[in-house]
C-alpha cells in the first residue's frame, strides 16, 4: 500500500511562504511526476511528504494513517538523492544492507534481497567496492538498490538521473519504469525535464510558485492545458503564443499553437515568414520563423526533412482543430 | 622567465633554512630541559657545566621515590581521560544538532561559546575555589575532571563542528529515511565519517586537560594532584634545584609527546581537513 494524500499542506521558510495550501493525493501504485520552474518547491514538497522537512500547517496522510509528525525512519518511504548520498566509509553490499540492518531484518533475509537486487541492478560484480569506486550510473542503481530491499510503501526521487550523461539517462529512466511496472509500489518523482515526465508518469503534477497549475495524465496536460503557463511547460519545443488580432479572430485573447501542429510550405499559407534557424535532427526539423507579423519567433516542428535554409521564405498554416484559446486570465477556453 | 627561475631557487634555500631555524627555536627549550635533567641541581647553575658535564639518573629516581611521581601521573590519566571522555560525549551531540539542525541562533550560541574562553580565569579564582571547597570538592577527581571538561568543551563543540560541517546533508537524511534515529544518526554514520576529525580533537583536548596548571594547581593538594602540581611543588623561588625541576617537567611532558609522535598522522590530517578540502 501506499496512497498518499496532502491536505491543506503549507510550508514557509522564516517570512516566504513557499507553498500555499496545497491539497493533493497520489493514488496506491501510481506513478506521479512532479514539474515546473527551478525554485518552484517540487524538492520541499517531496521532502515534506518524506518528513525531511516539517509542515507549516496542514497534514500529510499516508495510507490512511496521519503521519504529519511523524519522523522519517517511521514513515515507511524509501528516497533516492540526486547527489546519491551513498554512505561513503561502507562498502555496496554495507550500503544496500543498511536499512535492512537498521529494520532488524535476519541476515539470511538480508542476503538474500542484496543477491536479488544486486542482480537486477547489474551491481553484482561491485558489492565490495566502495562508493568513491564506482561510476556516477553504478552509485544511482546503489542508491536505488538501497531503496528497493526494505520494500517501502513508496518511493520518493528528487532528479536523480540529472548527474548522469544523456544516454545513460534514458538508460536509467527505462529501468526505473520496468521497475514500477513490475513492483507496482507508488513513486513520486521530481524533475525538470519534461521529457522524463511525460514518458513516466501516470500523472503529472505542475507547479508554479509552489502553486498546482494541474493535475493530469501526460497527454491530458498536452491536449488540453488548463492555462498558458501548462500548455508552455509541457510540449518540446514550447507552444507558440499569439496575442492582439490573430487571437481576436479565434474569439480568444490569446491563442497558442504546438510547432508539431504547422503546416510549412515554400509556396502558400496564412503567415508569411523568413527562416531564421532551420535545425535538422533527421527525423525531426525545427523551424525558427522570424518576420511573421506576429510578435517573436514562431517554431515550428516537422516530421522528417525538409530543405529549408536560413533567409528563405515560408509560408505556416495552424491546423484549426489544434489551436488553443486562453482569455485575459491566461486560463483555457473551450 | 629568468626571474621566476631565479626566486624559486632562492627560495628553495631559503624555505628549508628558515624552516629549520624555526623548528630549532621551538625545540631548544625542550633539548635543554631534557639535558638539565641529567645534571645535579649544583652543576645546573655552573656555566663550566653548560654542555659537558657528568650525566646522573639521580633527579629520575629522586622524583621516583621521595615525590611519589606514579601518584600525580596515575592522577593526570585519569583526570585527562575522563575528562576528554566527557566533553566528546556532551561535545559530539551538541556539535551534530547545530551542524545539521541549525537555527537562526546557532552562529549566536557558536560565538557565546567561545566568549566564555575570553573571561580571564583569574577573574573567577576566588569564587571557585570558595564553591569548590564549600561543596566539599576541593582536591577530587570529580573537580577536576568537572573544571578540565568544562573549560576545553568550547574549543572542542567548535572543532567538532567545522568538522561535521564537511558532511554532505545528503548522508544524513539518507540515514533518517533508512530507518535510523537521532542517536543511530550519531552512531552509525556521523561518528564512522568524521572519525579522523574527532581523533584529533581527542588528542587536542588530552593535551590541553595534560597541561592544565591554572586550576589543577589550585584546586588540588594531594589526592586529586596532576603532574602540573608536582612541578609546580619543585619550583623555588632561589631557584637551586633546576636539575630536579627539570627531571620533573620532562617526565611530565614525556607520556605526552610519545602519545602525540604515535598519533602525529592522525592529528595532521585531522587538523588540515578542512584546508585541504
Ligand atoms: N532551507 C531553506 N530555507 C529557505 N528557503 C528555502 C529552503 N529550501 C528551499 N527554499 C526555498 O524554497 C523554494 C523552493 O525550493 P525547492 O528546492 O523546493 O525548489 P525546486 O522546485 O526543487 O527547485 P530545483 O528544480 O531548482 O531543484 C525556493 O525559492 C528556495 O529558495
Ligand atoms: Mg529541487
Amino acid at each position: 500500500m501506499g496512497r498518499i494524500q496532502l491536505e491543506n499542506v503549507t510550508k514557509s521558510f522564516g517570512d516566504v511562504e513557499v507553498i500555499p495550501p496545497l491539497n493533493l493525493t497520489i493514488e496506491d501504485g501510481e506513478f506521479a511526476v512532479f514539474v515546473g520552474p527551478s525554485g518552484c518547491g517540487k524538492s520541499t514538497l517531496l521532502r515534506l511528504i518524506a518528513g525531511l522537512e516539517e509542515t507549516s500547517s496542514g497534514n500529510v496522510i499516508i495510507d490512511d494513517e496521519d503521519m504529519t509528525e511523524v519522523p522519517p525512519s517511521k514513515r515507511g518511504l524509501a528516497m533516492v538523492f540526486q547527489s546519491y548520498a551513498l554512505y561513503p566509509h561502507m562498502t555496496v553490499r554495507k550500503n544496500i544492507a543498511f536499512p535492512m540492518r537498521m529494520a532488524g531484518l535476519d541476515e539470511d533475509e538480508q542476503e538474500k534481497r542484496i543477491t536479488a537486487a544486486a542482480k537486477a541492478l547489474n551491481l553484482t560484480d561491485y558489492l565490495d567496492r566502495k562508493p568513491g569506486q564506482l561510476s556516477g550510473g553504478q552509485r544511482q542503481r546503489v542508491a536505488i538498490g538501497r531503496a528497493i530491499v526494505r520494500d517501502p510503501s513508496a518511493f520518493l526521487f528528487d532528479e536523480p538521473l540529472s548527474n548522469l550523461d544523456a544516454a545513460l539517462r534514458v538508460g536509467m529512466r527505462l529501468e526505473i519504469s520496468e521497475m514500477h511496472n513490475r513492483m507496482q509500489t507508488t513513486m513520486i518523482y521530481v524533475t525538470h525535464d519534461q521529457v522524463e515526465a511525460m514518458t513516466m508518469a501516470d500523472r503529472i503534477v505542475v507547479l508554479q510558485a509552489g502553486v498546482i497549475e494541474q493535475v493530469g495524465s501526460p497527454l491530458e496536460l498536452y491536449h488540453e492545458p488548463r492555462n498558458k503557463f501548462v500548455a508552455g511547460f509541457i510540449g518540446s519545443p514550447k507552444m507558440n503564443f499569439i496575442s492582439g488580432d490573430e487571437a481576436a479572430k479565434h474569439g480568444a485573447h490569446t491563442i497558442g499553437i504546438r510547432p508539431e501542429h504547422t503546416e510549412v510550405s515554400t509556396t502558400e499559407g496564412l503567415w508569411k515568414g523568413v527562416v531564421g534557424v532551420a535545425e535538422h535532427l533527421g527525423s525531426d526539423t525545427f523551424i525558427h520563423v522570424h518576420d511573421t507579423g506576429l510578435a517573436g519567433t514562431f517554431t515550428v516542428r516537422i516530421t522528417g526533412d525538409i530543405a529549408v535554409r536560413h533567409g528563405d521564405t515560408v509560408y505556416l498554416t495552424p491546423q484549426a482543430d489544434q489551436i488553443h484559446k486562453f482569455d485575459t486570465e491566461g486560463l483555457r477556453v473551450a | 622567465m629568468a626571474i621566476v627561475a631565479q626566486s624559486s631557487k632562492l627560495s628553495n634555500v631559503l624555505w628549508p633554512v628558515l624552516a629549520w631555524i624555526v623548528g630549532l627555536l621551538f625545540f631548544f627549550p625542550i633539548f635543554w630541559m631534557v639535558l638539565t635533567s641529567f645534571k645535579t641541581d649544583a652543576d645546573a647553575v655552573k656555566p663550566e657545566y653548560l654542555l659537558w658535564f657528568t650525566p646522573t639518573l639521580d633527579n629520575y629516581l629522586n622524583m621516583t621515590e621521595n615525590y611519589d611521581y606514579w601518584r600525580f601521573a596515575r592522577n593526570s590519566v585519569i583526570t585527562s581521560v575522563f575528562a576528554t571522555i566527557f566533553t566528546l560525549v556532551v561535545g559530539i551531540p551538541a556539535a551534530y544538532a547545530m551542524a545539521f539542525n541549525p537555527t537562526k541562533r546557532t552562529k549566536d550560541v557558536l560565538m557565546w561559546m567561545l566568549s566564555t574562553k575570553m573571561l580571564p580565569a583569574a577573574a573567577v579564582l576566588y569564587p571557585m575555589t570558595f564553591l569548590t571547597k564549600s561543596l566539599g570538592l576541593f582536591d577530587t577527581h570529580f573537580m577536576i575532571i568537572l573544571v578540565l571538561s568544562l573549560i576545553n568543551l568550547p574549543i572542542v563543540i567548535w572543532m567538532l563542528f567545522t568538522y561535521f560541517k564537511e558532511i554532505p546533508k545528503d548522508i544524513i537524511e539518507a540515514g533518517k529515511m533508512d530507518g535510523v534515529d537521532t542517536l543511530g544518526e550519531i552512531k552509525e554514520i556521523l561518528i564512522p565519517l568524521a572519525w579522523g576529525g574527532i581523533a584529533s580533537t581527542a588528542l587536542l583536548c588530552f593535551i590541553f586537560c595534560w597541561n592544565e596548571a591554572y586550576w589543577t594547581v589550585r584546586l588540588t593538594t594531594t589526592d586529586a594532584a596532576t603532574l602540573s602540581k608536582l612541578i609546580e611543588g619543585n619550583r623555588a623561588p632561589e631557584g637551586l634545584f633546576f636539575g630536579r625541576l627539570s627531571a620533573v617537567s620532562t617526565a611530565a611532558v614525556g607520556p605526552i609527546v610519545v602519545l602525540g609522535w604515535f598519533c602525529q598522522k592522525q592529528l595532521v590530517q585531522g587538523l588540515t581537513f578542512g584546508a585541504v578540502k
